[in-house]
């Protein structure tokens, strides 16, 4: 019982270093968009894992259930969410333009140019 | 323990698709698997017990997320050229951190256990108060809406900056304003073409939409508010400029009205504010609204769900066809 509640802190360890692979390893600018959105999922099953009592249930309250999960992890993970959507397109415009202006998204293709 | 053994079934589900997202060359494949993890990350939250987490999770990564990557896919190019650089050095940062974080959680309270510290706080406190002084049954929307209504007042904030961001970065060629170049009726556009995405989509849409209605209005009562219904309303507008072309989607909800929308919604959260200083009480106190300060409380934290869910169509909505205007010009 004590090591399978531990697999919720590993996987969460886990995708958190495979979207920073992808961050730091992958040259294409939406891999590492979609790498940086792997990031952030994680950070938010982090959140949810320790919001979690146990038999508890979710926290809407009604008759005959007195054993409710923390519902402050859940407000910051269900705004961050959105954030995160609002922020990911920002980052998704910034590679467009890029792409317009040089005609790549790969990272050491950009770096060619700028040092042309 | 079914729901635990499940539930890393779910966890190893997720590892699995991550794996396949940064493995994979082809960056629509990649996408496509964003989508799938998004959804396994949606019902683990729900065996987590956030039922609002999850609504939110689905409506926004499964659905719009992907759209988004995919009008941005389409800018730039699907096929990921020349794999991984420095990949040894990469690999050994990632491997030594992995074992770092994981040797750090034998520290962490056990799973599940109510006497940790994260719930020694406010949120007790949160779960002991909202009958008394809000009195709704959705302990989160009492703690997004009531309690904590800073906070989501700045995450709005946040959204509204970042759609405006993404208006100034893609309309700056096409003069600043995408809805002067009027997009022609094209009966090839979307799949109008396409008789079973055609007939299931317009089965879908109105049910999507009342949806999302019903999710922002019952927020208070059940999983539910502003943030996933914005994204629940943008999914159904979005789903039907897929299907009928942007012209169409545009004449039924033109640029001009988006961006109202966008400021709209973000005024009438800081106005319910501001309302609540002239009656004579704090920022964002809303029992003052009305002589009860419970029934205060049902009316403000409806008005700001309403802020909120006006806020995050628009700025979806706003970013879809910013992208999608892009590919025109």
């Amino acid at each position: 019982m004590e090591l399978l509640g531990l697999v919720y802190y590993w996987v969460f360890a886990i995708l958190l270093m495979i979207g920073f692979y992808a961050v730091i390893a992958k040259p294409n600018l939406i891999k590492k968009l979609i790498g940086l959105s792997i990031f952030q999922a994680a950070v938010f099953l982090l959140y949810i894992t320790m919001g979690k009592v146990d038999g508890g249930t979710a926290p809407i309250f009604q008759d005959g259930v007195s054993l409710y999960s923390n519902p402050l992890p859940q407000v910051l993970i269900l705004t961050a969410i959105v954030v995160g959507i609002s922020t990911t397109a920002l980052g998704l415009g910034i590679v467009v333009r890029i792409k317009e202006e040089y005609g790549s998204i790969e990272e050491h293709e950009i770096q060619e140019r700028d040092r042309q | 323990m079914i729901i635990i053994l499940f539930g890393i079934f779910l966890l190893a589900l997720l590892v699995i698709t991550a794996l396949a997202i940064v493995r994979s060359d082809n960056l629509f494949a990649a996408v496509i698997l964003t989508g799938i993890f998004s959804l396994l990350m949606a019902a683990n939250f729900f065996l987590l017990d956030a039922a609002d987490v999850a609504l939110t999770e689905a409506a926004i990564g499964a659905g719009i997320s992907t759209v988004l990557f995919l009008g941005a896919l389409a800018l730039t190019g699907e096929h990921e050229r020349g794999g991984s650089q420095n990949r040894l050095v990469a690999l050994g940062v990632v491997t030594v951190t992995t074992l770092i974080v994981i040797y750090a959680t034998f520290d962490k309270p056990r799973f599940g256990d109510p006497d940790a510290p994260v719930h020694q706080h406010v949120g007790s406190w949160y779960l002991e108060k909202t009958p008394e002084l809000v009195d709704i049954p959705n302990a989160v929307t009492a703690v997004l809406g009531s309690f904590r209504g800073y906070d989501t007042l700045g995450e709005v904030f946040v959204v509204l900056t970042a759609g405006i961001g993404v208006l100034f970065l893609l309309s700056a060629r096409t003069a600043g304003r995408p809805e002067e170049f009027p997009v022609a009726d094209d009966p090839d556009q979307g799949l109008r073409h396409y008789l079973v995405p055609r007939v299931v989509g317009r089965m879908l849409i109105p049910f999507i939409f009342l949806f999302g209605l019903y999710v922002q209005f019952h927020g208070d009562y059940g999983p539910g508010g502003g943030f996933q219904a914005g994204a629940i309303v943008a999914a159904s507008v979005i789903l039907y400029a897929l299907l009928e072309g942007e012209a169409r989607a545009l004449r039924a909800l033109p640029m001009r009205v988006l961006k109202w929308l966008v400021a709209g919604g973000a005024l009438l959260y800081g106005g319910v504010g501001v309302a609540s200083m002239l009656l004579g009480s704090n920022f964002l106190d809303y029992s003052v609204l009305a002589s009860d300060p419970i029934t205060g409380q049902h009316i403000g934290i409806i008005l700001i769900e309403l802020g909120v869910g006006i806020t995050v169509t628009g700025v979806l909505l706003c970013v879809f066809h910013a992208f999608a205007a892009r590919g025109r010009v």
